[in-house]
């Protein structure tokens, strides 16, 4: 292969813009006769909805229409976020505004569309909402309590879903074990807080039937399928358009009320609407994430071998199961991830996913990886502990050998080849840790209470239709690129997977450039269209390198051999004795230039009269690319946190964090560290700050960015990567995803890390995010409150 | 009830009739289409919309318009065009210090203030000035190493002037 341009650290050609102030978010595009849109939603948690009296709101000024469930919902046909390979999982149906009853704080009731946001936030002032409160179920073990009160309509029970994975050895193992660790582990939600909140313009043309969706989102194929069969449009009436996205993270590919609403309100205008979330509505209508209570054991030898793991997990995920996705995948990755890194043999886990009156929760970076990476790594190091052995040695014992591959886990995954045993011992000499635990000891005599805490993890990329698609998803697990040579010998590719600043425009370029012998910067790569690039999941689960890379690669050779044949035919010459570089045909034997590119696209552009008969002349390859072989290409990677905390303030200072991740084939090593870096952050914050806090009656109450913490640059420490790299050979690319990395076992390291400096004081916490206050707790110099929230 | 207002945007005198009410945000990006600031939060806490007012670095979600009358406002595309980020630009790009590029309007923004008052900072003051721009995408490490960069190539070039 070709490896001049792929494995460089190319600069994002995009990022120019940005850095000039030029994006293009859906949030800076304004259209002809453009209305805003704003929305009534529910005070509540829970309630009847007696009346709505929209009258004084629809003759405020500038006020064009006020919608109801009444008004709006019947354009759309309701949705309901259930797979069936998820075995007897059940949800209500949803529709845009809240009908007859009101199931969270935040659940949009009432829909004003004005001339300016501002207007209809005016409007919003007048709408008289009577509803009648209700008990709200706030809590998941309450919601499993007999005769508690239904979450929603729909559903004969709180249970959205329950599922169990048991090896048939599982007990014998717990039996025959000299010890068994154990713990209660409670993870916080948290959500995405994208700079750039949801975005989107709705733009119907009633002339031509056409709806134009300029859409603030990752996934644009599959909205244009959810907007053309909720709303009853043929698929080529419907455009998407994604431009720059003021990030995702996953929060952003999710089927919306508000999203819906304003395409709905649309087609019944006529006219461009638009919606932008402020960031307090954010707070109560972008997903959450996480949410669960686990318990958990571990069955250990006397040697510190790792028999088996036990698990519970029940998580909360509000009134409904998302659409297309649901709300159970998290969960379903949570049981199936625990112990992945380990030659452990025997496992059960039990999924509980329960519904309750909050925010939807759903996919978010990292889905369970970072639930399964804690409970897993803090059991380890409770084994350590009790065995008295090094958090190093006991990893070293337990993960899988680097030649022990292929290799199904317990839980049913199958691993092509992963690279633990390297990683571990690369991570060792990068992090100094010799000498980082004699500085730990050291500090320890001058009461300096530090901790170092390490964590390998397995990571879930390059899906094919296992994820979805195999429980009726219409969610795609290919993706498409046509690739084109310009009339001058500059290259054109139209990719299906999309870019949000993760730099996968940059990485494609890199690959076709390799397959056409010409530099990335000739390469033009146009994403986030449904109009102008061909059908494709686009980007999530990590598919942008590995799929949407392949995908790049095959179309670009496809090319290759088109331009090769007709170089062929130009130069009288056996094609299989050329090849492409430096922009020209050469000789495959010399490097000898024999035409330019640009030549090959003048002649078949502007003189294919010259070309023998019956020669193709075409300069256009389409390909498109399912993932074979393995269902998932997992990789794999350890990470290690060093922190300080203060006994006496509770507060932890992060003084630094190590990396070394496998993802494959690297096409761009900038890109792939910077991805890791961001990653890493993301799972800090919720380690230590990020908590939607919710009262007893279903109120979320710190719903601003001045209450809800995000990690900032002042909190963060500097992060030290290092690779190992596995090509995957289901691919002829090799590559690997790496964008949820960072965040898989940045939590679990952190947390092991704080642990190791309480260790000493007997303390422990289990609980994230890790606050000064539950610190202190733990450590006894304050007393447990009543609640969990605080 | 409107009024009328006039001041200085990137050098041009521009006169508008706005509302009390409008933040100078959304004059400039709803009635001048400068939609290099961004809003991200609407409350000062994101740092996604800070410009420079007479010089000084603004949360434009907080200023009235009213407010900005009569002074000078410098946004993005200002700065861009009259050269002076410049070599901040350069290394962002260089560095990756930017994703989405969402809150890369503000990071400039505090950047630029930052090494007009320090010539050298250490990467925990650089840390410390980034404490009020929030960025979900990179872990801010790149950006510190974009800045401290600038600041050590602004020494340099400085030291060979003399």
């Amino acid at each position: 292969m070709s490896k001049d341009h792929i494995g460089q650290s190319h600069r994002r050609e995009n990022a120019l813009r940005h850095l000039a102030g030029r994006g293009r978010f859906t949030t800076d595009l304004s259209l002809p006769r453009m209305l805003h849109a704003a929305f009534v939603r529910s005070p509540m948690a829970k309630g009847r909805i007696v009346e709505v009296d929209v009258t004084d709101a629809a003759a405020a000024p500038g006020v064009v229409r006020v919608f109801t469930a009444q008004t709006l919902n019947h354009v759309c046909e309701p949705w309901v976020g259930t797979l069936d390979h998820f075995a007897g999982m059940q949800s209500g149906p949803q529709n845009m505004l809240a009908d007859g009853q009101v199931l969270w704080a935040g659940h949009p009731v009432v829909m004003i569309l004005a001339h300016s946001r501002a207007e209809a936030e005016d409007a919003c002032e007048l709408v008289m909402l009577d509803i009648e409160d209700e008990d709200a179920i706030v809590d998941g073990d309450a919601a499993q309590m007999e005769n508690a009160p239904l979450a929603s309509d729909g559903i004969d029970s709180n249970m959205c879903f329950q599922t169990v994975l048991e090896t048939p050895d599982l007990d014998a193992a717990f039996a025959r074990a000299a010890h068994v660790v154990e713990g209660d582990f409670t993870f916080g939600r948290h959500t995405a807080v994208t700079l750039e909140p949801r975005a989107v313009i709705a733009d119907y043309d009633p002339s031509t039937g056409q709806l134009t969706v300029h859409h603030g989102t990752q996934t644009p194929y599959q909205f244009q399928d959810v907007y053309a069969r909720h709303f009853g449009l043929n698929e080529s009436k419907v455009r998407v358009i994604a431009p720059d996205i003021g990030g995702s993270f996953g929060m952003k590919l999710h089927v919306y009320h508000e999203e819906m609403a304003t395409v709905a309100a649309s087609l019944l205008l006529g006219r461009p609407v638009r919606f932008v979330a402020d960031r307090l509505e954010s707070f109560v209508s972008d997903i959450h994430a996480r949410d669960h209570r686990v318990s958990a054991r571990m069955a250990v030898d006397a040697d510190g071998t790792i028999l088996a793991m036990d698990v519970d997990d029940m998580t909360q995920i509000g009134a409904f199961s998302t659409y297309p996705r649901t709300s159970a995948a998290e969960g379903n990755q949570v049981i199936r991830l625990m112990g992945a890194p380990y030659k452990m043999p025997d496992y059960r886990g039990r999924l509980s996913v329960v519904f309750q009156n909050k925010v939807q929760t759903s996919q978010y970076r990292a889905v369970g990886h970072p639930i399964a990476c804690a409970v897993t790594e803090a059991l380890v190091d409770r084994a350590a502990q009790l065995l008295d052995m090094d958090p190093f040695d006991i990893r070293a014992r337990n993960l899988l050998a680097d030649d022990d591959y292929p290799h199904v886990s317990a839980t049913g995954y199958q691993f092509e080849k992963l690279s633990h045993q390297a990683s571990l011992e690369k991570l060792h000499d990068m992090m100094g840790y010799g000498a980082l635990r004699k500085e730990q000891a050291r500090l320890r005599e001058q009461g300096i209470h530090r901790g170092i805490g390490i964590a390998p993890f397995v990571e879930i990329t390059n899906p094919g239709a296992a994820f979805y698609g195999v429980g009726g998803a219409r969610i795609s697990a290919q993706d498409g690129a046509v690739v084109r040579l310009t009339p001058s010998g500059d290259v054109h590719c139209a990719i299906s997977v999309t870019e949000q600043g993760q730099g996968t425009e940059t990485i494609i370029a890199q690959v076709v450039a390799d397959q056409l012998g010409v530099t990335p910067e000739r390469v033009k790569v146009t994403t986030g269209d449904t109009d102008t690039t061909p059908s494709g999941g686009a980007t999530w689960a990590c598919r942008g390198a590995g799929i949407g890379g392949e995908t790049a690669l095959r179309a670009g050779r496809k090319l290759q051999a088109q331009i090769l044949a007709l170089a062929g035919a130009i130069l009288q010459a056996d094609p299989a004795k050329l090849t492409l570089a430096n922009g020209a045909v050469v000789d495959a034997a010399t490097g000898d230039e024999r035409i330019s590119l640009a030549e090959i696209g003048r002649i078949a552009t502007y003189r294919p009269d010259t070309l023998p008969d019956g020669c193709n002349s075409s300069l256009t390859a389409a390909e498109h690319f399912a993932p074979g072989g393995y269902p998932f290409d997992f990789t794999n990677g350890i990470q290690a946190s060093y922190v300080e905390v203060d006994i006496e303030t509770g507060i932890t200072r992060l003084l630094k964090h190590w990396v070394v991740e496998d993802c494959g084939r690297i096409i761009n090593p900038l890109l792939v560290d910077e991805q890791i870096r961001g990653g890493v952050v993301q799972g800090l914050g919720p380690a230590f700050f990020e908590e939607c806090l919710y009262d007893d009656a279903g109120q979320m109450t710190n719903a601003s960015l001045a209450d809800y913490l995000v990690p900032m640059a002042g909190e963060m420490p500097d992060i030290e990567i290092a690779h190992v790299e596995t090509p995957t050979k289901d691919t002829i690319l090799g590559a690997k995803g790496v964008g949820e990395a960072g965040t898989a076992a940045a939590g679990a390291a952190a947390m092991n890390a704080v642990n190791d400096a309480l260790r000493p004081l007997g303390a422990q916490i289990s609980q994230t995010p890790m606050t000064p206050l539950r610190i202190l707790t733990a450590l006894g110099h304050v007393s447990a409150g009543p609640k969990r929230g605080y | 009830m409107k009024t009328e207002i006039t001041l200085i945007v990137n050098g041009e005198a521009v006169r508008d009739v706005i509302e009390p009410r409008t933040s100078l945000a959304d004059l400039l990006r709803d009635r001048l289409r400068l939609t290099g600031t961004h809003l991200g939060c609407e409350m000062g806490s994101c740092g996604a919309c800070l410009v420079l007012l007479d010089g000084t670095p603004v949360h434009a979600c907080l200023v009235l318009a009213v407010q900005a009358a009569g002074q000078r406002v410098d946004t993005i595309e200002g700065l861009n065009e009259s050269g002076d980020i410049k070599d901040l630009q350069q290394n962002f790009h260089a560095r990756n210090a930017l994703q989405c590029g969402f809150c890369t309007n503000g990071m400039i923004m505090t950047a630029h203030a930052l090494l007009s008052e320090s010539t050298a900072p250490t990467r925990p003051e650089i840390r410390e000035a980034l404490s009020g721009n929030y960025c979900r995408c990179t872990g801010y490490e790149a950006i510190v190493d974009a800045i401290s960069a600038t600041a050590k190539q602004r020494a340099t070039n400085a030291g060979a002037g003399k």
